[in-house]
Parts: C-alpha cells; structure tokens; sequence
C-alpha cells in the first residue's frame, strides 16, 4: 500500500502492492555467502505498518499562492518509490526505455557518422573544405565551439550554483544537466582541435619541455582557453561522478542480473553509505560545488576574452566576459529544457521533474534572456558613443550590411520571442516552452555567427573585405557535432541514472519532516 | 572473547531517518565508539551523533589549491621570463595580470582534483568487498534502510549486553555481521 502513488499514471508503482519491496532480488537468491549467523526480525510486519508516504491533497501541478508551480516532486513518493522510478530506466530497460529511444538513437547515431565522416574528409583534405578563408578565417567552427562550449554552462551552474544557494529545485535536474555540460563541452573541445589545421600535433598547445625548446605563450588567451576548457571538462567531470558514487551503488545492490551488479560494482567503488563516507562525500561535493562556481564564470569569461583582447571592431569590447556568461547560461538552460522536456514526457517522470522545474528554469532564461539583450543595446549604444568611425561601421554594417538579414532573425530569437516567457501558461506549457528554448537555442548560435563571422568580414580597410559563404563540410560538421552530443545524451540516459536518485531521497526525508513544500 | 572472534560486528536495522539519528546518538551515549552507520543518503548530524571527528576533506583541498596556484604561477614565470624570455615592445617579461587566468585555472584544478581524490582516500574506496556487504537486508541501505552496526572491536561488545542494547532502540531487525 504505502507504494501506491495517488497522483501517478505509472502501472508499476501502483499495481505493485502484492510485493511491498519490489526491487532488489531476496537476500538468499543474490549467490554470495550468507554469512549472518543470528537474524531477529523484531517487527516483521513493519514493512506494511511503517507508511513512508504521507499522500497529500495537492497534486503535483498544484500552484502556490503567488500563482506558481509549487511542488518539487508529486505528493506521495516515497524512498523505494523515487528508487524504484529512476533506477527501473537503467535496471530494467525493457520495461522503462520507450519505443522512441530507439527513433532518437537511430537519429543519433546517423548524426554522429556524418560527424566522422565530415572529420574523416577533414583530415584528409585540410580546412579548406571549410569556407573559412582570409578575411573570416575562424568561420564555423570558432562559431560551435563558443555555441557548445555556453550550452555547457547551465550544468554548472544547475549543480553548483543553485546547490550553493540553496535552491531545493536543483535536485531533480541536475545529473542530466551535469552530463548535458561534459557531452557539451566534449562537442566544444573537438572545434578548437579541428580547427589548428594539424590537430594531431594538438599537445603543443600544452606546457611541456619539448625538443624544440618551445613554451607556449601563457600571455595569450587562446591559450587561457586551453586551461580553462580542460579544467572546466575535468572539473565537472569529477563532479558528475563524486554525485554518482552514491547511485551506483544503489543500482549495484538493485541490479537483476550479475553482469550489471559487477559493472555497477566497479564503478561504485564499494560505496557503502557509511556515515563517514556521506560526511567526506558531502564535504567534497560542497568544495566541488565552490569551485565549480568561479570556475563556470570564467570559462566563458577566458573564451570571450579570445575575442575582446583582438582590436577587431565588434570583438574589442569590455563587456564582453559578463555578455558572454549571460549568453552562456540562456543557452544553456535552453538546451536543459530542450533534453529535459522530452525525457520527462517519454520517460514518464512528470513527478520528479514537475511544472515547477519548467517554470524555474524558464524564470531563469527569461532574466538571462534580458541580460544578454541589455548586451545587445549597450554593444549598439558603445559602438555609437565610441566616436570611432570603424565600431559605428561595424554596427550599421551588423545592422544593414549583407549579413544584415541574420542580425535582424537574432533579434527576433532572442530577444522577441522569449518574450513569451513573461506568460506563465509558456512557462510550464511543455510544448510552448520547448519551442520557445528551440528558437533561442538556434538564437544563440545565430549570435556567434553574427559575433565572429559579420565583424571579421568587414574590418578596417575595404581592400580587405571579404564574404564567408560555409560548405557542405561546415554544416556537417555542425550537425555531425550536434549526432556526437545526442548519441552521447541517448546512451547516458539509457546506462545511468538521470536523476541524481539519493539527492531524491534527501528531498523525500526533508518533505517529511515538512521543511519543503 | 573467543566467541567473537569471527564476528565483525552486530547490526541493527530501522526504517527512517529520524531513528538512525537517536539510534546514533544513544548508542554513543551508552558508551559504543568503535561503529557505523549505513545511510541512502547522508543524514544531517548523524555523524556528529556517532563522534566521528570532522573531514579532513577541506584541509587537503585548501593545501592542493594553494600548490596549485603558486605550481601554475611557476610554470608560467619560469617558461616566459626564465626559459624562453621574449620582449614584446619592451614590456615587462614577469607580466603578471596576464599569468592570472592560467594561475585560476590552475587552482581550481588541483582543488577538484584533491576533493575528489581525498574523499576516496579518506573513505578507503576503491574497497570492493566489505563484511557488512554480507548483512541480511543490506541491499536496502542504498534504498530506504537505515543500519547501524556496533563493531566487535568496541571495548564495549559484548555480543549478548550488545543486543540487548540495541533491542532497546527498537529497530526492525537485528543480525550478526560475520568477518
């Protein structure tokens, strides 16, 4: 009974009161030594008696009375509950993985040959497949990794940021977004490497004592970059698996078949739960959390300053590192919405990630959203009160020269439209909102494009003027990029836990005790 | 006491946060050092509750951060003044704002780094194998049960005074935990 989950749809939580403690095997079929010598169960019907759900008259999508989204997770669920939710996807997938995992592999897996294959010609031929040529010599590619490497940051800035603040919402989202950040950031570092021309010769970027008596030049911040993405991918590397210790090994002591227990096995560690462990565990997870946060503002901070540092008109500008974090994190949160709003219909975990997740997270791209608008007016305005004939060029020339057709779709994506976020029906309207964070996904990118390729075209003198047009291998390599994150975002959610399962539990005890709603 | 000497430890069950915490905390009261309690997720203060001394954790990463940087501002200032100085318009070879970011970055990395390693080392993982693996219901620890296991090491064990103790604490379910 206390399994019974008033407010879901799902079949297996509900139609499983026979069977009270559904999910790991009985302690005599696990195949290992039984090695207690004395078992006294004291109160052996406690399992029945003992309800952990406290069934609530609100349903999940009730509203406070501010007129927001107010539960964090559906009234009702329990320890085994959430357990059992989330780990089923991974444990037992034949049950849990929609049809459609299958539809989106295919998809992504399509994707990521033609990656391989635009890389493969690549490497072949050299970067002049690529449009890129004098003037506009940093084209696409410079354009996706800043695009990949901003999408990257909501991670961060979902686990870190919001744990530091306190912002309860964070749990259910944040193992995805944590691994959307790595697979982003993973996408982003192959475009700085594919563009050096030789990309095999990639570690001179690195400070080494080498034959040829070189160091690289630490005063430069393309090679800042260097530091900063690999930090950032390793950083958030160790992040994502400090919180998946605890899972795994949840999913070890629940997994059906004995390849899975010794898989999940090694990768927890031996992760007992002891009292010891979760005080260094959450003492290290909180140091991670304030690291990660200087961290994720300068990442994108060093990235702008690739361009703010050149005196190209357009690229040579002050505001640059807090734009350039605004954009980052409303791109960001875009593409949490865009993966997260999917997963949640297919995967039926509307109780876990409820309405109030989506109204969050549009609230949050909503202010970001005005950030990097007030970039916009202020780089226009600058430019103008500059006085330097070359930034008033560059920004009529933005506005009304041959790409100027691209500057106004901009305005229009990511500044117009998410205007619509000011309405709280966008705001946790699943559908409206995953178009909405579609238009600025593609607004974001679009914002690159006009940042590197519009204000490289048209510098100082005419005689060096010049037009980008990207080939096929641009685009391919573009959506290739885009096949090599969705594959690597299908296979996570098909092997690992979405959802960060004892953070969910935490939350369950805290509900419990009535310290959240 | 020979008759414990294959025995780890007993081990008592419950079946929520809030029992584990006073279970904790008058089992120390009662005089018990050598235990442990297993958890699915960390419980606020039952560490504090069993005595257990605070982590070591932020010393090691505060001293790996300030190796780190100054290691990374090192690297720098020895590559681009000491080994491969280049004048760039006369200015000054040891430019420090712009060893700045690398110096960050390099903080930051050596910190994560020392977290994550630290927190393994502290906790004694990768350990596959461990006896209260081998406790009945165990599996549960990483789901919805609470365990507290007294170790047979406790000045204080004494297998039957032990379990009576722990009768007293009212758990679901109380086992020996073999070696």
């Amino acid at each position: 009974m206390e399994f019974f989950n008033w407010f879901s749809g799902f079949s297996f939580v509900s139609s499983d009161v026979s069977t009270p403690h559904p999910g790991p095997l009985p302690v005599e079929g696990r195949g290992r030594k039984f090695a207690a010598t004395f078992i006294h169960r004291i109160n052996p019907m406690s399992e029945f008696v003992q309800s952990p759900a406290i069934a609530r008259d609100e349903p999940v999508n009730a509203i406070s009375p501010l007129g927001y989204p107010s539960q964090l997770i559906a009234p009702g669920e329990s320890f085994e509950s959430v357990t059992e939710e989330i780990g089923s996807i991974v444990l037992q997938p034949g049950a849990r993985q929609p049809k459609s995992w299958w539809f989106g592999a295919l998809v992504a897996f399509a994707l990521l040959m033609l990656f391989f294959f635009a890389i493969s010609y690549l490497l072949y031929r050299g970067v002049g497949i690529w449009g890129i040529n004098i003037p506009v010599a940093w084209g696409f590619a410079i354009v996706n990794f800043v695009w990949w490497i901003g999408i990257g940051h909501a991670g961060t800035f979902i686990s870190a940021i919001l744990l530091l603040l306190h912002q309860k919402w964070r749990t259910s989202i944040n193992r995805l977004t944590e691994a959307m950040t790595l697979f982003a950031v993973a996408c982003a570092g192959t475009f700085p490497l594919l563009h050096l021309g030789r990309p095999w010769v990639f570690f001179w970027l690195f400070p080494y004592p080498d034959t040829m008596g070189l160091w690289p030049q630490f005063r430069s911040p393309l090679v800042w970059d260097v530091f900063a993405v690999s930090t950032y991918f390793i950083v958030s590397l160790i992040f994502w698996y400090a919180g998946l210790i605890p899972d795994v090994a949840t999913l070890r002591d629940r997994a059906p078949s004995r390849v899975k227990k010794i898989i999940f096995g090694i990768l927890a560690l031996g992760w007992r739960g002891s009292a010891k462990h979760w005080q260094n565990h959450q003492s290290a997870y909180l140091l991670l959390a304030g690291l990660a946060t200087p961290l994720v503002l300068s990442v994108h901070s060093v990235v702008s300053l690739d361009f703010a540092v050149a005196m190209v008109p357009g690229w040579h500008s002050t505001i640059f590192p807090p734009y350039f974090v605004a954009g980052a994190i409303y791109s960001g949160f875009a593409m949490v919405l865009n993966i997260v709003i999917p997963i949640r219909k297919l995967y039926g975990l509307e109780n876990l990630i409820t309405e109030r997740h989506l109204n969050n997270m549009a609230v949050v791209m909503l202010a970001t959203g005005m950030m990097v608008a007030y970039g916009y007016i202020m780089e226009a305005f600058m430019s103008w009160y500059s006085g330097d004939i070359f930034e008033q060029y560059m920004m009529a020339n933005r506005a009304f020269g041959p790409y100027g057709w691209i500057f106004w779709a901009l305005m229009l994506m990511n500044v117009l439209i998410p205007q619509l976020l000011w309405v709280r029906r966008v705001r946790t309207h699943p559908l409206a909102l995953f178009f909405v964070a579609l238009v600025i996904n593609a607004g974001m990118w679009v914002e690159r494009f006009v940042i590197v390729v519009v204000s490289l075209h048209r510098d100082f003198t005419p005689s060096a003027w010049g037009m980008y047009r990207p080939t096929f291998w641009d685009w391919a390599t573009l959506f290739g990029s885009v096949g090599l994150f969705l594959t690597l975002m299908i296979l996570f959610v098909r092997f690992l836990p979405m959802i960060a399962i004892s953070e969910t539990r935490k939350i369950v005890a805290e509900r419990r005790e009535g310290k959240l709603s | 006491m020979n008759a414990n000497e294959n025995i780890y430890g007993l081990m008592a069950e419950f079946s929520d946060n809030e029992k584990i915490l006073v279970a904790a905390k008058s089992a120390y009261e009662h005089g018990f050092r050598k235990m442990d309690a297993f958890t699915p997720f960390p419980v606020e203060g039952l560490s504090q509750n069993l005595g257990q001394k605070k982590s070591f954790v932020p010393l090691i990463v505060l001293i790996a951060g300030i190796f780190g940087g100054l290691g990374g501002y090192f690297m720098e200032w020895y590559a681009n003044v000491v080994s491969y100085p280049m004048n760039v318009g006369g200015r000054p070879l040891n430019s420090w704002p712009m060893f700045i970011p690398i110096t960050f970055e390099l903080t930051i990395l050596s910190a994560a780094l020392a977290a994550i390693i630290g927190m393994l080392a502290l906790n004694k993982l990768p350990e596959p194998h461990h006896p209260v693996f081998d406790a009945p219901d165990f599996d549960r620890a990483s789901t919805d049960r609470f365990f507290l296991c007294i170790e047979a090491t406790d000045p204080k064990f004494d297998l039957e005074a032990t379990r009576k103790f722990l009768e007293t604490l009212n758990p679901e379910l109380i086992s020996e935990v073999a070696k």
